[in-house]
C-alpha cells in the first residue's frame, strides 16, 4: 500500500483509502467539507509528482499545473509527497454582510460586500467558514458595480451553519469567504439556443444567476426555468420570477410543488418530470440543473436519454457536473462529519 | 500507410459525436441499461470514448487486462453473451448514423468482437 508524506511525517494508507480520510484516520487535522470533491476545501499540493488525475477535476488550470489536489478524491497508486497549499492559491476573504432579508420560512438571502481582489460569474459558488465549519453556497446575483454577494440560505433542520446563519448572524458581521468556484454558468455565443433549467429549493440561486446574465447579454430563444420544492416554501422567489418572465417574452417559468396540493399558480409534480414531460425533445439545447445530489443526476440522465448532448448539459463536463452534486440544500453529504 | 479508420472518420471530433449516440443508445437498451444504472455518466462517457478510439483504431492504451479488470463486477451481475451482443448492435448502429461504410463498419466490430473474452472474463 503507497504511503503518504506529509510535512515531514510518513503515514501508510489503507487499500482504497483517500488522502483525506487516511490523514483524518491518523488525526491529522486537514480542513474539509463536502468529501465528495465538489467544495474544494480539502486542496493539497502533491511535491515530488504529478496527482491522479481524478483527484484534480473541477480544479482551475493554475492550480492543476501546479500539482494542486483534492485530498477527498485522491486514492494515490505510488507513493506521495504532499504539503498544504499556500496560502496565495486558495485565499480566503473577509466579507461584510451588509443584509440579511427573509425570502421565505425556510430560506434567507444574505447580502455581503464584494471583498477587494474579489471577483466571480453569475451561477458560480464560494466556501463560506464560521468557526469549524465550511459550507458551499451559490452567488445568486450577477456580477454589477455596487459589488455584493448575494447567497440564499436554506434552513436544514439540525444544520449548524444554516441554522446559525438564520439565528444569528447579524448585520455588520464579517464572514470569511473563499473561492468562487465552478462553472455552473453562462457563456455567450449561442443566443439562439433553446435553455432549460431546472432547479429545486435553494438551486434557484445559482439558476437565478444564469437566467439574468442570459438576459442581459440578450438570449432570443426561449428560456424554460421550473423551480420545485416538496412545499411552497423551498418555491421562492416566485414574484420575481414571474414578473421576469412578463417583462422577457423569451423566458418561461414554471413553479412545481411535489408533496402538498400545488395552489393557484403552481404546477403539481416534481420539477424534473413536468419540465421533461413539456420538452421531451432536447436535441440541441442546453440544459442546466442544480439541485440535490440524486435529483441532478436522475435529471441529467433523462435530459441525455431526451438527446441533449453530454457536454452541453453543464458547461464543463467535469466541473459543471460536481458543481451540480453539490447539495445545495446542505444535505448529508454536505455536512462536516 | 493505410488511414485508420479513427482519422478517416475526423479523430477525436468525430469520437465526441460517436459516444454521445452509442451511449445514449445503451443508455436507452432495456437488455443491458442495468448495467449502467450506479456508473457517473461523465467517468463512463470518458470509458466509451477510449472503446471507441480503440475498435476504430486510433490511439489508445487499452489492454486485455484493463477490460479484465473492468468488467469483472458486472460479469458478477449477470454479464454475458447476450450482453455483449447488445453492445456489438449499438456500435454497429451508432456507426450506421454516421455514415460509415459497412465494410468499416465491419472493421470495426471485429476489433471490438476480439475483446469478447476479456470483457467476459473467460
Amino acid at each position: 500500500m503507497p504511503q503518504i508524506t506529509f510535512e515531514g511525517k510518513r503515514y501508510h494508507l489503507v487499500d482504497k483509502e483517500t488522502v483525506l480520510d487516511g490523514l483524518l484516520r491518523h488525526g491529522v487535522a486537514v480542513r474539509s467539507s463536502c468529501r465528495t470533491g465538489v467544495c474544494q476545501s480539502c486542496i493539497l499540493r502533491a511535491m515530488d509528482h504529478a496527482p491522479p488525475p481524478e483527484s484534480q477535476k473541477g480544479l482551475k488550470e493554475s492550480l492543476k499545473s501546479r500539482n494542486h489536489f483534492l485530498a477527498c478524491q485522491c486514492q494515490p497508486t505510488m507513493d506521495m509527497e504532499i504539503a498544504s497549499p499556500g496560502d496565495d492559491d486558495l485565499p480566503w476573504y473577509s466579507a461584510k454582510v451588509i443584509g440579511k432579508e427573509k425570502l421565505s420560512d425556510r430560506v434567507v438571502q444574505l447580502t455581503l460586500h464584494c471583498p477587494k481582489n474579489f471577483s466571480f460569474q453569475a451561477g458560480q459558488f464560494i466556501n463560506v467558514m464560521h468557526d469549524d465549519m465550511i459550507r458551499s453556497y451559490s452567488i445568486a446575483n450577477v456580477p454589477h458595480v455596487q459589488s455584493t454577494v448575494e447567497l440564499h440560505i436554506y434552513r436544514i433542520d439540525n444544520g449548524r451553519m444554516s441554522t446559525w446563519i438564520h439565528n444569528q448572524l447579524t448585520v455588520g458581521e464579517h464572514l470569511q469567504i473563499q473561492g468562487p468556484f465552478g462553472d455552473c454558468i453562462y457563456t455567450p455565443g449561442t443566443p439562439e439556443q433553446p435553455l432549460l433549467l431546472i432547479g429545486t429549493g435553494c438551486g434557484l440561486a445559482a439558476l437565478r444567476g444564469v437566467i439574468h446574465s442570459a438576459l442581459e447579454q440578450g438570449h432570443t430563444a426561449p428560456i424554460h426555468f421550473f423551480h420545485g420544492s416538496r412545499s411552497v416554501e423551498g418555491v421562492y422567489m416566485r414574484d420575481e420570477m414571474s414578473s421576469l418572465a412578463q417583462d422577457h417574452p423569451q423566458f418561461h417559468y414554471t413553479a412545481c410543488v411535489s408533496k402538498d396540493d400545488a395552489p393557484k399558480g403552481y404546477t403539481s409534480g416534481r420539477a424534473t418530470d413536468i419540465a421533461l414531460a413539456r420538452h421531451p425533445q432536447l436535441r440541441g439545447w442546453r440544459i442546466f440543473v442544480c439541485g440535490n445530489s440524486e435529483m441532478v443526476k436522475t435529471t441529467k440522465r433523462l435530459a441525455y436519454l431526451a438527446g441533449a448532448s453530454l457536454s452541453q448539459i453543464h458547461s464543463d463536463p467535469f466541473e459543471f457536473n460536481h458543481r451540480l452534486c453539490l447539495t445545495v440544500e446542505e444535505n448529508g453529504t454536505c455536512q462536516v462529519a | 500507410m493505410t488511414q485508420s479508420l479513427y482519422d478517416r472518420i475526423g479523430g477525436e471530433a468525430a469520437m465526441n459525436a460517436a459516444v454521445d449516440i452509442f451511449y445514449r443508445k445503451v443508455l436507452a437498451d432495456d437488455r443491458i441499461k442495468r448495467f449502467f444504472d450506479d456508473v457517473d455518466m461523465e467517468r463512463q462517457a470518458a470509458k466509451q470514448k477510449a472503446f471507441l478510439t480503440m475498435v476504430t483504431g486510433g490511439p489508445n492504451d487499452y489492454t486485455g487486462k484493463d477490460m479484465r479488470e473492468g468488467h469483472k463486477h458486472l460479469v458478477e451481475r449477470g454479464l454475458n453473451d447476450s450482453h455483449f451482443d447488445a453492445v456489438m448492435e449499438n456500435l454497429g448502429a451508432t456507426l450506421k448514423e454516421l455514415n460509415v461504410p459497412d465494410e468499416l463498419i465491419a472493421e470495426a466490430a471485429a476489433i471490438a468482437e476480439s475483446t469478447r473474452n476479456d470483457v467476459l472474463n473467460r
